[in-house]
């Protein structure tokens, strides 16, 4: 970001949440933590982030620009400088990531003003972890297929179905619920909903993933009860009110707080650091003009999805507002798979070597980062899936379905 | 220092590109090329095509003063940077234009760098509106100043220039030769008589080539000491990124009329943009060309404000450019199916323009390996 062009209540910003990260970055936890924010399930390593993004809150790095009766900090253009403060200090994620990343803009957009000032605040202190109960066992990539039944009884619906890929539902205390109203319409029957985990009818069961690791789960709604006051939208608009959430997801909404890891800049270094410390057949991988072109190729890529994002925001140059932003999810997660993937190729058979491995590069962050950016690629909205989306919504082409 | 947010793509540069943009469709450049490629279809038997020049679109932009933009004011120029030039050269791209003007932006940041009194005599006739060209190559094609073929003799100039881009619609040439200092430039009128012009048969409909001998020609140096090496490499990330603005001006359009023709083209009873086997290559050369545009302008920013970053910056652009312009080029034949594969469609008209444009100034590869000994 160009400093120049900062104001001089922006400048003074910036400095404090240098300072104040230098300050505060907290000692590491006894045990490493997981790569990101949807693989915790140790309850010490949620503590830990918990009393992090509270912290982090507190000093005005998370909301800074929204307005105090939700719990923000009133404050103008400062956000999109703590977020890349926070994401350039090496600190630990935001655990509270589908809340920061996906409740509050849709709260925002599509809430009533109660939804707002009351759930507004605790999600922003982490208090109220939050999952999200879009995808079903049999309505993934056209989720709009989804078979969660909501019937409403008195002032309150009844929900019954289940929910798959939840990740931190084992932790959260809400979940962005879509569930069916009407089985006759496919897109006007869906509604959405914010729904209280901490009750009889719903039950949480773990998932292992290719990685070992099981941080999202299986969610079983059994007359789960929903007050009609958790209700986002009119009856029926639920598929509207997730598109505004899916936006978030994707990339192109308003960021409230930062929710990524380390940056791609940032991996991206330690990519080529990797390659000048790795020698291979007498020489430094680095050396080797195939491998430096690879790397160098995806070098470009990371570059110009950082000149994308300033480009997004210029409206002479974007070639419409949603041209770029719709772009982020799926280019930002197929560049980290590529890297994931050049690494790899870089440590050769020292990839092999496992989370846990006294022997392990980096204990073991190559394989595992690799195998989670399928995450990126998959979750919300599979990379096929955003395809259809640019080519329909940016380039007008016939809808596939 | 740092870039501005907005690439310096201020209110003066955009109503600059917007003027240079609507004349362009104005004069509706790619008619009136196309009479001028009747005759030259047929490979083996065909006549040698003639340089399409329009003298009429030169003047004209002439007039507008765009091919004035970036010499300096004390030079009788309009005194703007690398920005403007780019904005500019973006748009002959998505033209697929003729034009003197290319060689004109990049010969104006190589007198800027030579920054010598015969250069800016020479900026000077440009600003008048003399034509330029730019006769660096030797014959393997390699970016190298030191692979020129042309040497001084006595003072005088001998030897080959190699693919010599729009030649044909030049009065002047920046040449690079070899003295007993190293490299340096000189400038030779391309109508003396001891210059012979061979036009290159080039794939290339929408520019002219050709190899330049110099039997003994007069010149006037604009670089001296063997200077010229290094003023070429200080001009590099300029010539660069007009040159990747170009093919992603080119790869919009081809974007654009890719997507067009998948709207209206039925197969199966639907539009073939209705499969995914055709829309997801589409969304994917949207792609493509949005990271080179994106690298281009902080290229040209970089060049204008940072000047420091502006190498990286500006292989970071022809490295994306080269690269989208085979892909998107790539894709847009293919997509159009049988009728993208004819003489008379527009689209092969811009592939070969981006087949031409990927090699200029280093293709992908050579930009990667010059960006790899900056990291």
């Amino acid at each position: 970001m160009s400093d120049k062009a900062l104001s001089s209540e922006q400048a003074e910003f910036q400095a404090f949440c240098r300072a104040w990260l230098q300050e505060n970055k907290p000692a590491p936890h006894p045990t490493p933590l997981p790569q990101a924010a949807y693989e915790v399930t140790d309850p010490s390593h949620l503590a830990y982030l918990t009393e992090w993004q509270a912290k982090c809150y507190e000093a005005g790095l998370i909301a800074s620009d929204l307005p105090q009766n939700y719990g923000g900090h009133g404050m103008t253009g400062c956000q999109q400088i703590a977020s890349a403060e926070v994401r350039a200090a090496g600190v630990p994620y935001f655990i509270n990531w589908i809340g920061l990343g996906m409740a509050v803009p849709t709260l925002l957009e599509c809430g009533t003003e109660a939804q707002k000032e009351t759930f507004l605040p605790p999600i922003f202190s982490a208090e109220h972890i939050w999952c999200q109960g879009f995808s079903e066992p049999g309505a993934g990539s056209d989720l709009a297929s989804l078979q969660a039944s909501a019937v409403k009884e008195g002032d309150q619906w009844v929900i019954n179905g289940s929910k798959v890929w939840t990740s931190l539902g084992h932790f959260a205390q809400y979940m962005l619920l879509l569930a069916r109203q009407d089985k006759s319409d496919k897109y006007g029957g869906i509604t959405y909903f914010l729904a209280p985990m901490d009750q009889p009818g719903i039950t949480v069961k773990p998932i292992h993933k290719m990685t070992g690791e099981s941080g999202f789960n299986e969610v079983f709604l059994d007359n789960a009860i929903v007050g009609d006051h958790l209700r986002v939208g009119n009856v029926g608009d639920g598929w509207k009110v997730a598109m505004a959430t899916l936006t978030s997801e994707r990339g192109a909404g308003v960021g409230v707080g930062a929710v990524a890891g380390e940056s791609p800049m940032l991996v991206m270094a330690q990519v080529i650091q990797l390659a000048k410390d790795t020698r291979r057949n007498g020489r430094r991988v680095w050396d080797d003009p195939v491998w430096r072109d690879r790397i160098v190729k995806v070098y470009e890529r990371t570059e110009a999805s950082l000149y994308n994002g300033r480009r997004a925001r210029i409206k002479a140059l974007n070639g419409g507002a949603m041209r770029i932003p719709l772009q982020g999810k799926l280019t930002g997660s197929e560049i980290s798979q590529s890297l994931h993937q050049i690494a790899l190729g870089i440590l050769g058979l020292k990839s092999s070597l496992y989370v846990g491995d006294e022997n392990a590069p980096a204990n073991g962050k190559w394989p595992l980062g690799y195998m989670n950016t399928y995450t990126g690629t998959i979750s919300g909205g599979s990379s096929e899936i955003q395809r259809n989306i640019l080519g329909e919504r940016v380039l007008g082409l016939a809808k596939s379905k | 220092m740092t870039t501005p947010k907005d690439f310096g793509f201020n209110d003066d540069i955009n109503m600059l590109k917007d003027t240079y943009a609507k004349f362009l469709l104005e004069q509706n450049t790619i008619e009136a090329l196309r009479p001028s490629l009747s005759g030259t279809e047929d490979p083996y038997h065909g006549a040698p095509r003639q340089a399409f020049f329009d003298t009429q679109n030169w003047q004209k932009t002439v007039e507008l003063g765009m091919h004035a933009v970036a010499i300096p004011e004390a030079q009788g120029g309009i005194g703007m940077g690398l920005v403007a030039a780019t904005a500019i050269a973006e748009e002959i791209g998505r033209h697929a234009l003729p034009t003197p003007l290319s060689n004109n932006l990049l010969a104006t940041f190589l007198l800027r760098a030579a920054d010598t009194q015969p250069a800016r005599q020479l900026l000077e006739e440009m600003a008048e509106g003399a034509s330029v060209g730019l006769a660096l190559y030797g014959e393997d094609g390699s970016l190298e100043a030191d692979s020129t073929d042309v040497a001084l003799r006595e003072g005088k100039l001998v030897g080959t220039a190699w693919y010599v881009t729009d030649a044909q619609k030049c009065e002047i040439l920046i040449v690079a030769a070899r003295t007993q200092d190293g490299i340096d430039l000189f400038r030779v009128n391309q109508r003396d008589t001891t210059v012979s012009v061979k036009p290159d048969r080039i794939v290339d409909l929408t520019r002219d080539q050709a190899g330049i001998t110099f039997a003994s020609s007069d010149t006037t140096p604009l670089t001296e000491y063997g200077q010229g090496a290094q003023c070429l490499n200080d001009a590099l990330p300029a010539l660069l990124t007009l040159t990747a603005a170009d093919i992603a001006g080119a790869a919009e359009w081809q974007l654009q009329t890719t997507a067009d023709y998948a709207k209206v083209r039925q197969q199966f009873e639907r539009p073939i943009g209705f499969f995914q086997a055709v829309k997801h290559p589409i969304v994917d050369m949207m792609i493509a060309v949005d990271e080179t545009r994106s690298l281009v302008y902080q290229a040209a920013a970089a060049f204008d404000f940072d000047p420091e970053d502006a190498a990286r910056c500006a292989h970071l652009a022809k490295s994306s450019a080269s690269d989208t312009a085979e892909f998107c080029a790539n894709r847009s034949t293919q997509l159009h199916g049988g009728i993208g594969f004819t003489w008379e469609a527009d689209v092969q008209i811009y592939h070969k323009r981006q087949m031409h444009s990927q090699f200029m100034f280093g293709d992908g590869v050579w930009q990667r390996e010059k960006l790899a000994d900056l990291l």
